[in-house]
């Protein structure tokens, strides 16, 4: 039932291609070597942070260029409850969670409320990352500007619980954690609540003479897109073990986090993914050319992602997964799909 | 399943631009009454302060006996009045299907039921065939329709329609018009209607209200308004508004 709600709309070609897939990552560790485990790492965390982000942008249609602020809260948090406390990231994440969620929901609150919208409201967002990254600096307690650094404890094996081990546990809980993503996107999108996102993306004025409450639609947007985000800043907090706030909190960072969901597709559930495995490998791949090259060129990731941008914004400026999708028989084209489901229930 | 309007006083000005002044008039439960007046009237800024896109600068809005004045969009759709906008403002990347599902789900929190409600007012309002189209996509006199199926899907007690017939041929204007007394003969709901299509007013409406210039020029039955004439100077006698002679 459930996995028939996941799957509503995607092809037998689709679900086989997904199944298969998915069977050949969950075995991929047994053969893997150590690089390509922690690209893919790389992949499941920014299709993550991608389906988060996607949640504010591509479904409620709200512009945040400062997710990097939830990612360093939320990493910085953890790791605070984690050294001063002995508290588990799962542990921390019950509370930076919530708290990130709320800090997300002030700025969408301020900006709201006082008129703030579209570009002015992402301006916001950036200058409230910006302001929380120079404040990082300054907190002496966790750092400041020369970093926090997790005690790395080595020969114990896998600990779940307390996230730390060898690269494939990294790999399994970021994989599973995409693939939560994922569904909770899924099904959020097909809730009152994601109807009323997706009206309010496409027009405010409409969507409150529908009876929609604009802020608290928006609110909730924004909330659970932050705390999303959150938990993908523990993650990065248990995974690098260190924290740097001109890292964590950097515009790059906010940046790097919507061009997955951009390439791949803004307000779909998979573009995301799709973005994140189109663009990490184009970036690693760039890097390790060059070096093999023996040419030191900084800012070459930067180029090859401001390149692929601006192919996508000329060429498929909804993404390419809407395109792919369709082309590729992956999905039943919008239109048939709610046909087949009418034909069920009558 | 009807709401009485009351309007007393209202006003609106756009920086220095008198767009309404002074406008007081009733809708009574149930009844269907016309708004009508030269382009620039004032007629859409008087929708949307009862609508509450904006409060008025004075004036009140009253739904029986409850003032409403001043209230935002979607609580004014939760008292029960439902609008569609002149310009119209379909949510383009959605279906048509969808898009009323929107308005379906105010009332009803079940995805599954507010589809079937979302259906049966896409049939009402003959646009099943279009379902799954993205909206974006209809024809003008289509989104036209589907303004009207929106609004209708919220389940108002009060319709406010903005030039819904515009583009319509004189065949579809008449199955509009048996649409909208078949609703009205059925749930007892209110209707204010913006119209320019004469066919249309005469056709549905049991009162008339004249607007000029953000003034109330006259207020009748339709064959006191178009015998009217100060109503026949400044509007119908030059600007023969569109299709009055069909
Ligand atoms: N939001 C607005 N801002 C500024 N001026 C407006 C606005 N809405 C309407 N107006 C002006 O108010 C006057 C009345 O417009 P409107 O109510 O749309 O007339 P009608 O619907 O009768 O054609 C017009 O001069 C119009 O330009
Ligand atoms: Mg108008």
């Amino acid at each position: 039932m459930l996995t028939q709600d996941l799957f509503e709309g995607v092809t037998p070609r689709g679900k086989m291609l997904f199944t298969a897939g998915l069977g050949a990552l969950l075995l991929l560790p047994e053969v893997a070597d150590s690089y390509l485990i922690s690209i893919l790492t790389l992949i499941f965390w920014f299709a993550y942070v991608g389906q988060a982000w996607n949640v504010m942008m591509g479904f409620a249609g709200q512009l945040s260029l400062g997710h990097a602020l939830y990612v360093g809260l939320g990493g910085y948090g953890a790791a605070a409850l984690y050294m001063h406390l002995g508290l588990g990231p799962w542990v921390g994440m019950l509370v930076v969670v919530p708290v990130c969620a709320l800090v997300g929901m002030a700025i969408g609150w301020l900006g709201f409320r006082f008129g703030v919208r579209g570009v002015h409201f992402a301006l916001l967002t950036i200058a409230c990352a910006e302001f929380t990254r120079v404040a990082f600096d300054h907190i002496t307690a966790l750092g400041g500007s020369g970093g926090l650094f997790l005690p790395v404890v080595g020969g114990r094996g896998d600990d779940l619980l307390m996230l730390r081990g060898s690269p494939q546990l990294y790999y399994y809980v970021m994989l599973v954690l995409a693939l939560l993503a994922l569904a909770l996107c899924r099904i959020v999108t097909r809730t009152r609540l994601g109807y009323f996102w997706l009206a309010l993306r496409e027009n405010p004025d409409a969507a409150a003479a529908l009876g929609i409450p604009l802020l608290r639609v928006k609110l909730l947007a924004v909330g659970l897109s932050a705390g999303m985000t959150a938990v993908g800043g523990v993650f990065y907090a248990f995974y690098y073990n260190n924290l740097f706030p001109d890292q964590v909190f950097a515009m790059g960072r906010s940046i790097e986090i919507l061009l997955g969901p951009i390439v791949g597709g803004i307000g779909t559930v998979f573009g995301p993914v799709l973005g994140a495995m189109i663009l990490t490998p184009l970036g690693e791949g760039a890097s390790l050319l060059l070096e093999a090259l023996g040419i030191t060129l900084p800012g070459t990731k930067q180029v090859i992602y401001g390149l692929m941008l601006v192919l996508i914004i000329c060429f498929r400026p909804a993404g390419i997964w809407p395109w792919l999708a369709v082309k590729a028989g992956l999905v039943v084209p919008p239109g048939e799909t709610d046909l087949r489901e009418k034909g069920e229930a009558e | 399943m009807s709401l009485s309007l009351t309007v007393t006083g209202l006003t609106k000005h756009f920086r220095g631009l008198r767009a309404l002044e002074d406008v007081s008039f009733t809708v009574p439960a149930g009844k269907i009454v016309a708004l009508i007046g030269p382009n620039g009237a004032g007629k859409t800024t008087c929708f949307n302060l009862i609508a509450g896109v904006f409060p008025p600068d004075t004036g009140r809005v009253h739904l029986a006996k409850r003032d409403v004045t001043g209230l935002r969009p979607d609580q004014l759709c939760t008292a029960g009045v439902g609008r569609t906008f002149q310009i119209v403002k379909p949510f383009a990347g959605l279906s048509v299907l969808e898009n009323v599902l929107v308005g379906a789900l105010h009332r009803e929190r079940r995805v599954a039921a507010a589809r079937e409600k979302a259906a049966e007012m896409l049939a009402l309002l003959g646009l099943d065939p279009q379902a799954h189209r993205l909206a974006g996509s209809l024809t003008l006199p289509d989104r036209k329709r589907l303004e009207v199926a929106k609004a209708l899907a919220t389940q108002p007690k009060i319709l406010l329609l903005d030039e819904v017939m515009a583009g319509l041929r004189p065949t579809e204007t008449d199955a509009m018009v048996a649409t909208l007394i078949g609703l009205n003969r059925s749930t007892g709901i209110t209707i204010l209607l913006i119209e320019h299509v004469m066919r249309a007013v005469m056709a549905l409406a049991e009162q008339v209200i004249v607007l000029d210039q953000g003034r109330k020029l006259a207020e009748g039955t339709p064959e006191q308004v178009t015998q009217d004439p100060r109503v026949i100077e400044t509007y119908l006698g030059h600007d023969l508004p569109e299709g009055a002679g069909a």
